[in-house]
């Protein structure tokens, strides 16, 4: 380590004002405090502070999504080869497959996300900021993995620069830019994002995985498959719960396996880092609205006629409940703020996918709505406090 | 006698604290100072020269504005040096013991009078802004902490010690100051009774030790209201002032942290240096010491060669670093790592629960504020704290006021500060808002 030191020293000069590489300031400067924590030590207040820092959180979250990853990982293969013909192919076959498959996405996502950080750390010569760690990690776990490349590219720029870089960067951004991300892809490139091919890859990842696609193969996700459902109920569809809990479904690489998410959602309570009261109440809003859409179920409205537990399991809707809607920036900051903000979008969610025809998920929109009526619910909660305040005031006078 | 149960805040277990109760008798110093820093909100027009000499309880400076505000001498003997900063600010006052004891003696007749005479006023705070109280306010209440909640915090009902017994002659005093009532803030089971004042239990972490949470929770501040804050010391001082005529600045300390060798309480006086206190007891293990006069949340940072605050009986001291150039900190999984988050590995080893290593290292980049509702499990007031702060950074006064900025004073944010993911600095922030919105106020 002190070798590495040595030569971090050796190279400082030549990164700062003055220095030959000075435009690269703020990338060296992040990799430095990514190596060594600074020595810097309180000048005011507080002489002591807490080991948790924003590396730590963000990385934190990174490891709660891990579990997800790997299974996108799998479930990618397993849906591959099932389309393929070859559902019977190793496990470890169908992991690689899909790690080839996810790898591009993910590198491209930090590429593209990262580039922009560094350059607009540069020009506002600030510290780098540690907030796409976690976003470009979620952006290939959101966005369907037959999504052309360049247009996850054009979508990861559009939603860091329009969606987070002009509101100020890191801690200041109104919408989820993960969920921008995919909301750009869906109203953009609709032809792509839906449909039954969009979301199990067909052909191969760099040459490995070839096959032809079996016959009468369609790749439609259950939620797909129930918007289009035609009679007076689902039991023609062979849906099956279970397989939604485990996530062996075709959906976003991420955000099928009910399992892997509730690991993720696992740790970010132990830890603290999630608020629980957004996460539970998205929840709880999902299953009332979906006792009232059950209770009141019709043929017209396929989703209707699911089960309100199942209506958790599918979809995006678990996904969207732990790893988005906790996000505390876009989310919102009150504790009861909190339990308004996740019961609504449990219920949005559940909304737009039972009575919407145009949306068969509903959950990215449901969170990024809530987005934008965060900071009012807040208001609210605040100006309560206030009044509380303005009252004793009179009561006193 | 009520009882009020704070749940929000947090205790830091610490290493460094004191195991047993014994006294014991610090060198008589040589030389003592007063800091005008300590005396929030006056600023001090000298009294006495260079070389003068002065009577222990003799005023060395008053405050330019409301010049019956007296700052005095912790001790009798000359005026060695006033220790001028930049712009020529007053940094330091530094009296040359003559180990006389020459007390002066104070007229009681105008208990407001002889309060301010004795220097014992400026160690009266008041919400808002927590500085020194004008005399020409009466108080609506006065509320005094009777304990010290804060990290590796002295006991101090041993630092009362037998002066404990004129509390009742200093509530008396203060009770004729205001038209309201004297609370006594106690911790829950060392109940203090004194007649003519509110005694009131409180149960639960740190800061309830603070008089403004106290304050916040039995009778906010509001708009136009003025309360005084003090702590049971103080008290005690006043009323040893009105029995005998004369004021004493004998404290006990508490010497604590890390790196002090075997942590204990020592007799000396307000002002005192801190390097005779220190002798023999630091911990020598190569690491460079931090020296906190006060504790590690809210204290000030001071040299060897430097003196006690006033405000404070406590020093702590810890390392500056404990690991110079740690790789990839962040990454860390040392159960030695402590956070009031889960995301560290010592919490599920149960290091949490034990005392636990510090140092001065702020442990990250500052950041815009990101983590939700972070503060305000750390703060026990009805107050949204991370919009207070938002809006004492914008200085929006009228939004200061609705989410109680004249409820509050730094110390209070100190351990949201600590807590803090985006490590900004809140007591300072705080405490300029609060300087600003004073002046914007008058």
């Amino acid at each position: 380590m002190k070798a590495l030191r040595k030569l971090l020293d050796k190279w400082k000069p030549a990164f700062h004002e003055g220095g030959k590489l000075a435009k690269l300031q703020s990338v060296y400067e992040g990799f430095e405090t990514f190596l060594f924590t600074p020595n810097t030590t309180s000048k005011s207040g507080s002489h002591i502070h807490d080991n948790n820092d924003m590396k730590r959180t963000m990385s934190t979250v990174i490891v709660a999504l891990i579990p997800c990853l790997l299974f996108a990982m799998y479930n990618t293969g397993l849906q591959h080869y099932i389309a393929i013909g070859q559902p019977y192919t190793g496990w470890l076959t169908m992991f690689i497959f899909g790690l080839l498959a996810l790898l591009p996405v993910i590198v491209v996502s930090y590429v593209v996300g990262l580039g922009i950080e560094f350059i607009s750390a540069q020009i506002h010569h600030k510290e780098i900021q540690e907030g796409f760690l976690v976003t470009g990690i979620l952006i290939p776990l959101i966005v369907p993995i037959n999504t052309p490349l360049w247009m996850t590219a054009v979508a990861t720029a559009f939603a860091v620069i329009f969606a987070k870089e002009v509101f100020g960067g890191t801690g200041m951004n109104i919408f989820n830019v993960a969920l921008i991300t995919r909301a750009f892809l869906f109203f953009s490139y609709p032809a792509e994002m839906s449909g039954d091919d969009a979301f199990v890859k067909l052909d191969s990842a760099f040459g490995f995985g070839a096959g032809t696609v079996a016959d009468g193969f369609s790749g439609a996700t259950p939620l797909g498959q129930i918007a289009t459902n035609v009679g007076p109920n689902l039991d023609g569809l062979n849906l099956d719960t279970w397989h939604a809990f485990l996530g062996t479904i075709p959906g976003s690489p991420g955000e099928t396996s009910m399992i892997a998410i509730l690991l993720g959602a696992a740790l970010l309570l132990i830890t603290g880092i999630a608020s629980w009261r957004v996460m539970t109440s998205v929840f709880a809003g999902g299953i009332v609205m979906g006792f009232i859409a059950n209770a009141f179920a019709t043929h017209t409205y396929p989703a209707s006629m699911l089960d309100p537990f199942a209506q958790l399991c599918y979809g995006g809707f678990a996904f969207a409940a732990v790893f988005m809607a906790t996000d505390p920036v876009t989310g919102a900051r009150t504790h009861i703020g909190q339990y308004i903000y996740g019961f609504l979008i449990g219920v949005i969610a559940i909304l737009i996918r039972v009575y919407n025809d145009g949306y068969p998920e509903g959950a990215m929109l449901a969170v990024l709505l809530m987005n934008a009526f965060a900071p009012l619910i807040d208001h609210c909660v605040v100006n309560a406090n206030i009044k509380r305040r303005m009252r004793r005031l009179k009561t006193n006078g | 006698m009520a009882m009020i149960k704070l749940k929000k805040g947090y205790d830091l277990k610490l290493k460094g604290g004191i195991a047993n109760d014994t006294i014991f008798d610090a060198p008589v110093p040589t030389h003592c100072a007063i800091v005008p820093d300590d005396f929030t909100g006056i600023i001090p027009r000298m009294e006495k020269k260079e070389g003068e000499q002065v009577k222990a309880g003799e005023a060395l400076y008053h405050d330019k504005t409301e010049e019956r505000i007296k700052v005095t001498s912790p001790v009798s003997g000359t005026v060695k040096a006033i220790v001028r900063g930049e712009r020529r600010k007053i940094e330091q006052i530094v009296v040359e013991c003559d180990n006389n004891d020459d007390h002066k003696k104070f007229d009681l007749s105008s208990p407001i009078d002889a309060l301010l005479d004795s220097g014992l006023w400026a160690m009266l705070r008041q919400r808002p802004y927590d500085v020194v109280p004008s005399p020409c306010t009466s108080p609506r209440d006065i509320f005094v902490t009777c304990f010290d909640s804060a990290p590796l915090a002295p006991n101090l009902n041993l630092v009362l010690g037998e002066d404990a017994a004129y509390i009742e002659k200093g509530v008396d005093v203060l009770s004729k100051l205001t038209t309201g009532s004297v609370y006594l803030g106690c911790k829950a089971g060392e109940a203090l009774q004194a007649s003519g004042a509110e005694t009131i239990e409180f149960k639960g972490p740190h800061p309830a030790g603070n008089a403004g949470i106290q304050a916040g929770n039995v009778k906010p501040v509001n708009k136009g209201e003025v309360i005084w804050t003090t702590d049971v010391v103080t008290v005690a001082r006043i009323g040893k002032l009105f029995t005998t005529g004369t004021v004493d600045f004998n404290t006990v300390v508490a010497v604590t942290g890390e790196q002090v060798e075997s942590p204990c309480y020592l007799k000396t006086v307000m002002g005192a240096p801190v390097k005779p206190l220190l002798e023999g007891r630091i911990v020598d293990n190569g690491k460079q010491n931090r020296i906190i006069s006060g504790n590690v949340l809210t204290g000030c940072q001071v040299k060897e060669d430097e003196f006690l605050r006033a405000p404070y009986r406590h020093i702590t001291v810890i390392p500056e670093l404990q690991k110079q150039d740690e790789f990839m900190g962040w990454a860390s999984l040392s159960p030695k790592k402590f956070s009031v988050y889960r995301n560290f590995p010592g919490w599920l080893l149960g290091m949490n629960r034990k005392e636990m290593n510090v140092d001065a290292r702020i442990n990250g980049g500052e950041h815009a504020i990101v983590m939700s509702s972070e503060y305000d499990r750390m703060l026990p007031m009805d107050i949204y704290v991370e919009f207070l702060i938002k809006a004492i950074i914008a200085f929006d006064i009228d939004k200061m006021e609705q989410l109680g900025i004249y409820e509050v004073a730094p110390e209070d944010f100190a351990l949201c500060e600590f807590a803090d993911t985006s490590k900004l600095e809140l007591q300072r922030i705080v405490r300029e808002g609060l300087d600003k919105l004073k002046k914007e106020m008058s």
